[in-house]
């Protein structure tokens, strides 16, 4: 097996071994699948060290043939899109399954065995090229999702779990019709070949919408984000994480991959509708966050919030350059190519920021809610005068949030609102607003959870965090200022990809 | 036509699996007779033991060349001897599961097993039958079969009811059926597939004989809908799947479904393939109503037989999409439907039974709460089958959706293929009802799993291979399309 192919079995073999090990031996599933995660982090930093990013050609690629009935392949690969998300992946497993770690003590071994093969599936996502292999990853990683949130979720699990499953599973049973159109019409299920296979302005519209819906449920984007808010409070901690960390890329992503380079003509015609709801995402439901009395609740809505930027980033290029008569692109509204590369760039770097980022904010909440079993702010107050360590690290990740420079999430926020600038300058203005509501509500959360005097007594016996969460929090701090001050190497590996995909959403296919 | 009946002694080793099983039937049947109390295992094993050797023997005759004997009343192909190794193979399982309930429920008896036998020799002269006379008499075979075994849980109040219930409809149905036949020979002046079938193709085929073709061929459909359990003519599904005993459930929910298609294949295909434009609509509105109400009224339910008999009904629609298509490939995928879906629901028959206990049915949905806790082992393979029926990657019942998905939008259909996957959704909710139970609900009520290692050990088989074979689905699709 080569490298990428370890990436997706290694953790899914690696979870059926710690179902083996069984509930019983707890520790040892632990340490097992721990191991297992550490392993596959430190195997899937070599896809960064090898990776050649002067080229958009796929890399270490892999193809045998699967079902031969319909030329479908074990085809994978990764370019400078996928290969971040993937180590984005590796990275929060490790995480979770350490904040887990005395967390879970009812069927350990089931709940570290799930991370370990959603980590495998959603890796094979990022890395499939082919349609139906790419489909086959995206809609088994719901498995395992869907009972961690129904086996170790909250009060109302059981309703979150089902209408999580049934609405990606809707968008998604879609972007099925939609592959196996495209491949009566062309022959073959390669995603690659897909993108340049000819389409109808009418074909690609009913393809654009498929592909929408699937991927818009996932970002999620308004107005189908209506799961994501039940799944995050139901979800256990490490649930949370996986799920806005990196589920939700799976989402932006798929814009990448698919939308655009598939269906450009119709992401053009359609772009000002994606951009109108992404800007509703950005202000209405900032404006959502302000008022909700969970904290989980709050992150979640903040988390659609902000992968609105992801979505207004990928389709504002539309109305900054387009493909002229000769091939050379021609800027509107004064745009240049650097405006549309910054809103694509600022797009995944976006993702990669709020997969830190929403990951840390979960994992703080988690800290809490370990101690007082509440997610309410109003139970909490003045805790900083019993946890002084962890409100350091809460009030970071609160000003990552709200984006404040120095962190990863005023880099991504940054590229697209200067990209939006010049698609059109109410755009820019709209998604800056995020700036100051985002900042109202995490800081009004900061300050009445962290902030002013005790009210309840429990929270005058907090115990500051242990070593561990401490090792977890820190990695995520530095890993939101790293990204925050110096992002050239993510961008640098993904410049030649976007390039690429620019070009390949601006040429018309009609 | 073709009177004369050249009987060569030679040409019966054709039918030699129907031949030896007969046999075996008789063999067994006297046996039994003579068998005391303590020694009806025997009975059992022996019909194990007749079922494997016919399946040695149908799969011995694949890649024999077509032969067509007793005048043209008999076939065998691929496709035939195919079918009877997948119906040997599943009634072998579907043993092994019944034996544990039959044991639980006091209802261990030779008849039971003889019947069975029966009734799959029934669906072997169903799968090679030439002439409407031979189908039907394979049909009646079946279905006098089916009644009797139904109805041996005799103190059952809603076995009984069942019973009658499929009775008086499937003679009705058989009446209708045998009433479309005698139209199609009435017209065509022969009972031979292959006469019909070159009447039918006949370009200069007159409006009158087409009239009486498509009326007749109504009736035809009728009868093959009702023994899918399609829509309209489900009514019988729910209640005899309820009423059943639950080894009896199974049994009749999935082997004779590879006799109805192999009945409709040599009928409506073999024989009035030519007639497709006129039945494939009759077929596309049953099969989207099969669909859309298995879909719907199965979200109802709390018994997990009746849900399952709904879920039935869903998965015909799908079979019979793949009839509408038109194209030899979609036969394929309809065939690999079938044959997936008869798997799906042996292991999920088979997990219900695996619960059972003298008193004890599991035939509730909330008996299933809390399976995860006590028999995590169980509860990961139900989990599997479960959605496997959903149609969720990377289980089998994916790729049986996909062919047919595919097979639709190849022939034009995309607005069906959309309809079907919203229901195949909506239908997702049901199974998720189950997973729920298992796993998200809890029971102070503690399940304990009292089969026997067979059975254990064939139902974990039967469950993971749901799972690797849909990880190599390649040789299995290939293997439905090469039957065309």
């Amino acid at each position: 097996m080569e490298l990428l192919s370890l990436l997706i079995w290694l953790p899914i073999l690696g979870g059926a071994l710690v179902i083996l090990i069984g509930n019983e031996r707890a520790d040892t599933a632990r340490w097992v699948s721990v191991a297992i995660s550490i392993l596959v982090f430190v195997m899937s930093l070599s896809l960064y060290t090898e990776f050649d990013s002067s080229t958009h050609l796929m890399q270490f690629v892999e193809k045998t043939s699967w079902i031969s009935q319909f030329d479908i392949n074990y085809h994978i690969g990764v370019d400078g899109i996928s290969m971040p998300l993937i180590i984005l992946t590796t990275f929060s497993t490790i995480l979770v399954l350490i904040a887990g770690w005395e967390v879970i003590q009812r069927r350990t071994a089931h709940y570290m065995a799930a991370f370990l093969m959603m980590e495998g599936l959603i890796i094979g996502v990022f890395s499939a090229l082919d349609g139906i292999l790419f489909y086959a990853f995206w809609e088994a990683s719901l498995i395992p999702m869907l009972l961690i949130i129904g086996v170790w979720g909250g009060d109302n699990r059981v309703y979150a779990a089902i209408k999580f499953f049934l609405y990606t599973f809707l968008g998604s049973v879609m972007m099925l019709v939609s592959l196996i159109y495209m491949y009566n019409k062309g022959g073959s299920f390669s995603i690659l070949d897909m993108h340049n296979l000819e389409l109808t302005l009418a074909e690609q519209s009913y393809i654009f919408w498929a592909f929408f819906v699937a991927f818009a449920v996932k970002v999620p984007m308004f107005p189908v984000h209506t799961w994501l808010p039940d799944a995050h409070v139901q979800a256990p901690t490490g649930g949370s994480v996986i799920l806005a960390a990196i589920m939700l890329k799976m989402g932006g992503y798929g814009f990448f991959r698919f939308s655009l380079p598939i269906t450009p003509d119709a992401s053009l015609q359609f772009s000002d509708v994606v951009i109108a709801l992404s800007l509703i995402a950005i202000v209405y439901i900032g404006f959502v966050a302000l008022v909700q009395r969970d904290m989980k609740k709050l992150i979640a809505y903040s988390s659609i919030s902000h992968m609105g930027f992801v979505t207004l980033g990928v389709f504002a290029l539309f109305s900054i350059l387009k493909m002229g008569a000769d091939g050379n692109l021609v800027s509107l509204n004064g745009g240049s190519i650097d405006g549309a590369l910054l809103g694509l760039e600022g797009a995944m770097v976006q993702m990669i920021s709020h997969g830190f980022i929403s990951a840390a904010m979960f994992l703080v909440v988690g800290v809490l809610y370990d101690r007082l079993h509440s997610r309410e702010i109003s139970t909490y107050g003045g805790v900083i005068n019993s946890m002084p360590k962890f409100t350091g690290f809460a009030v970071l990740f609160a000003m990552a949030n709200a984006g404040l420079p120095g962190t990863s999430g005023f880099v991504g926020e940054f590229m697209v609102i200067l990209g939006a600038v010049q698609a059109n300058i109410w755009y820019a203005v709209l998604a800056a607003t995020t700036l100051i509501v985002g900042a109202s509500y995490t800081l009004w959360m900061v300050k009445r959870v962290f902030w002013g005097p005790i009210t309840n007594d429990a929270v005058k016996t907090l115990k500051d965090i242990n070593g561990r969460e401490f090792f977890i929090l820190a990695i995520l701090a530095l890993a939101v200022l790293i990204v925050g001050l110096y992002p050239q190497p993510i961008i640098e590996v993904m410049h030649a990809s976007i390039d690429h995909l620019l070009n390949q959403a601006l040429t018309s296919k009609l | 036509m073709n009177n004369t009946f050249a009987f060569d002694t030679s040409s019966l080793l054709v039918a030699l699996p129907e031949i030896f099983l007969l046999s075996a039937i008789v063999v067994v049947l006297l046996l039994d007779l003579f068998l005391t109390k303590g020694f009806k295992q025997v009975t059992y094993y022996l019909t194990q033991a007749s079922l494997l050797i016919t399946g040695v023997l149908s799969f011995n005759l694949i890649g024999h060349p077509e032969a067509i004997i007793l005048g043209n009343s008999f076939v065998l192909d691929n496709m035939a001897s195919v079918f009877k190794v997948f119906m040997m193979g599943a009634t072998m399982v579907a043993m092994v599961y019944s034996r544990h309930y039959l044991t639980q429920h006091s209802l261990f008896r030779g008849e039971y097993f003889v019947l069975v036998l029966l009734s799959v020799l029934g669906m072997m002269v169903m799968v090679s039958g030439y002439s409407l006379l031979t189908l039907y008499l394979g049909l009646e075979i079946l279905s006098l079969s089916l009644y009797t075994l139904i109805a041996i849980a005799r103190e059952r109040s809603g076995a009984i009811e069942a019973a009658l219930k499929y009775f008086v409809l499937g003679a009705i149905t058989s009446g209708l059926l045998l009433y479309g036949m005698s139209m199609i020979y009435g017209i065509s002046g022969s009972l031979n597939i292959s006469d019909i079938a070159a009447f039918a193709s006949d370009a200069n085929l007159g409006s009158r004989e087409t009239l009486i073709i498509n009326f007749g061929l109504v009736f035809l459909v009728i009868g093959i809908a009702f023994k899918l359990g399609a829509v309209p003519f489900h009514m019988w599904v729910p209640d005899v799947y309820q009423g059943s005993p639950t080894s009896v459930t199974m049994f009749l929910s999935t082997v004779p479904k590879i006799a109805a298609v192999a009945m409709l294949v040599r009928i409506l295909i073999d024989g009035l393939g030519a007639m497709h434009p006129y039945w494939s609509d009759l077929f596309m509105a049953l099969a989207l109503l099969s669909i859309a109400l298995g879909s719907v009224v199965a979200l109802m339910q709390t018994n997990i037989k009746r849900m399952l008999a709904y879920s039935t009904i869903s998965h015909v629609g799908f079979i019979m999409l793949g009839f509408v298509t038109g194209v030899v490939t979609g036969y394929g995928a309809a065939t690999f439907y079938v044959l997936v879906y008869v798997f799906m629901s042996l292991a999920a028959f088979g997990i219900i039974i695996l619960l059972n206990k003298k008193g004890f049915e599991a035939d509730q949905i909330s008996d299933y709460k809390g399976l995860s806790k006590y028999s995590p082992w169980f509860a990961l393979m139900m989990l599997i089958v479960m959605l496997s029926m959903a149609g969720v990657p990377p289980m089998l019942g994916f790729y049986s959706k996909f062919f047919i998905l595919q097979q639709l939008v190849s022939a034009g259909f995309v607005t069906i293929a959309i309809i079907a996957v919203v229901f195949a959704v909506i239908s997702a909710y049901y199974y998720l009802q189950i997973i729920k139970s298992m796993y998200f609900e809890d029971s102070e009520k503690e399940i304990v799993v009292s089969a026997p290692m067979d059975m254990k050990l064939i139902l974990s088989i039967n469950a993971i291979l749901i799972l690797v074979i849909g990880l190599f689905p390649d040789f299995w699709m290939k293997l439905a399309l090469s039957l065309f």
